[in-house]
């Protein structure tokens, strides 16, 4: 049910996009207002792929590799 | 006199403003520029894990700290910029990562636990995109080595395209493919012949190996040793196993504050997709060694949105939702507020919580039957759910932090729990260099 709820308001958020021009864009570009993961949660998401049973979707590996140990 | 002075400063001011013409428009001539360092990133972690079940022992708990594991992983990533002829902007990225572990299980690939129980990972990566910023369109390619320890080697190689939007908006496409060669260690009470090997029709060379990656040959004549292959190299026997993924994302500035991302993967598996040396036991006491479908789709979908609230608080939030062909499906929600002290100094607390349904060839130690055909006793397949809680702290003043190129510095640390009893910490730190 949250993961519906979650798509649904993804979806209208995005239907409802307001033209945000370059110099609106200062908290927009804040570097901690990044879409992607840091750098310094890289061997983080590793370990997680490693321990359980689901990976990718996240910026991270979805194969490759062993992590057998 | 007034007048005087106005009109030589304004004709002083014309000059300038003519000279400051021409240095624009010589400056403005485009000229490539040729690729040139950027950035470098530096990350460290420490990894400590403490668990009682271990895929390597069939997941059995009389072994106490059986699944104790470290890990001191060391990367750094380099970025070159620069521009060409047709004002494309090229980006290079090297990077490095060399991990070093220890894990308790290891030396139970021996069957008497005496075998090295630790060993080294080392992946380097390089990474090329060309991105038109007229055109808002990119393209970029990559490859992936890995060796590890126990495993041989991984090679990855990729492709991506991606396209802005005038609505400030994004679509990227990627293909990865790896071709990995898994290195058939058994556990010590299973020895391998390898048939190909026989000097002669009735010999035949038993290749014994252990967790420490060394091998020893034995020459048998009819069932009995006679004695040790000095004539042959021992080598391990490999096999494949390939992950495709085609994964596409869709990232949207939805308005000043907030902004959004969908992405999308689908994988395919194939090849052995077990561990050799992951055992399991049986009902009757037997074991064996684990054995999975050569197959295996995965299909993770997950969305990301960020909200800067107010001046000083940013809410980066995260959901995925997984499925695949073998049973597993899970579901990932992560939520993490970083406050921001000053406009350069920010804390990030951070909490995680991850679920999954088994796999359904998963049984825990001593359940597993010998008519059933697949079977594994690996936890990561089990249903559990974990949460993982911490903070970060980001340093980013813009004269550096000491010297003028270290620009960030972040430090993060993190506690994992699971369910299965398993407990680790990891705390990781990085640092940039511009």
């Amino acid at each position: 049910m949250l993961r519906y709820g979650f798509l649904l308001f993804t979806v209208f958020s995005m239907a409802s996009c307001a033209h945000v021009k370059e110099y609106q864009k200062s908290r927009i570009n804040d570097s901690e207002m990044s879409l992607s993961n840091r750098h310094v949660e890289k061997n983080e998401l590793n370990a997680e792929s490693y321990r359980e049973g689901s990976s990718g979707a996240n910026g991270g590996k979805t194969g490759g590799g062993c992590g057998c140990n | 006199m007034k007048k005087l002075s106005l009109s030589v400063i304004g004709m002083y001011l014309m000059m300038a403003h003519a000279f400051s013409q021409t240095n624009a428009t010589d400056s403005t001539g485009y000229k490539p520029k040729k690729l040139k360092l950027d950035e470098i990133n530096l990350v460290t972690s420490y990894y400590d894990q403490t668990a009682d079940k271990s895929a390597v022992m069939g997941g059995r708990t009389d072994y106490k700290g059986i699944a104790d594991v470290t890990d001191f992983a060391n990367g750094i990533d380099v970025t070159f910029i620069g521009w060409d002829k047709k004002q494309r902007k090229n980006t290079l990225a090297l990077g490095l990562g060399v991990d070093y572990h220890t894990a308790a299980s290891q030396a139970y690939v021996d069957s008497n636990g005496t075998a090295k129980n630790n060993g080294t990972r080392i992946y380097p990566t390089i990474n090329w995109t060309r991105e038109n910023e007229q055109k808002g369109t990119s393209f970029g390619i990559g490859a992936y080595y890995s060796a590890e320890h126990n495993y041989y080697h991984s090679i990855g190689l990729n492709g991506s395209v991606s396209k802005k939007n005038k609505s400030n908006g994004e679509f990227s496409f990627k293909v990865v493919g790896f071709f990995d060669k898994i290195n058939m260690i058994y556990p010590s009470e299973f020895y391998p012949v390898d048939s190909v090997k026989n000097s002669q029709s009735s010999d035949s060379i038993v290749y014994r190996t252990s967790a420490s990656g060394q091998t020893q040959a034995f020459v048998y004549n009819n069932g009995q040793l006679v004695g040790n292959s000095k004539n042959h190299k021992p080598e391990t026997p490999t096999k494949p196993r390939n992950t495709y993924t085609a994964s596409l994302a869709f990232s949207q500035i939805i308005n000043q504050r907030l902004q959004g991302s969908v992405e999308m993967d689908l994988v395919y598996q194939t090849g052995y997709l077990g561990l050799p040396f992951h055992r399991v036991y049986y009902n009757t006491g037997k074991d064996t060694i684990e054995n999975l479908p050569s197959q295996r789709f995965k299909l993770p979908i997950g969305f990301r949105l960020n909200y800067f609230l107010g001046d000083k608080i940013i809410i980066r939030s995260y959901y995925r939702f997984y499925a695949d062909s073998w049973g597993l499906v899970s579901n990932t929600a992560n939520l993490e507020v970083p406050v921001k002290i000053t406009p350069f100094f920010s804390i990030s607390p951070f909490y995680r919580f991850y679920m999954q349904t088994a796999a359904r060839y998963f049984a825990p130690y001593a359940v597993h039957t010998e008519q059933e055909q697949y079977f594994t006793s690996n936890y990561a397949l089990a249903a559990f759910n974990s949460n993982l809680f911490g903070a970060g702290l980001r340093l980013a003043p813009p004269r550096g932090i000491f010297t003028n190129s270290l620009r960030v510095l972040e430090l993060r640390y993190g506690h994992y729990t699971q369910t299965t009893d398993l407990n680790a910490n990891i705390i990781s730190l990085n640092l940039t260099f511009k």
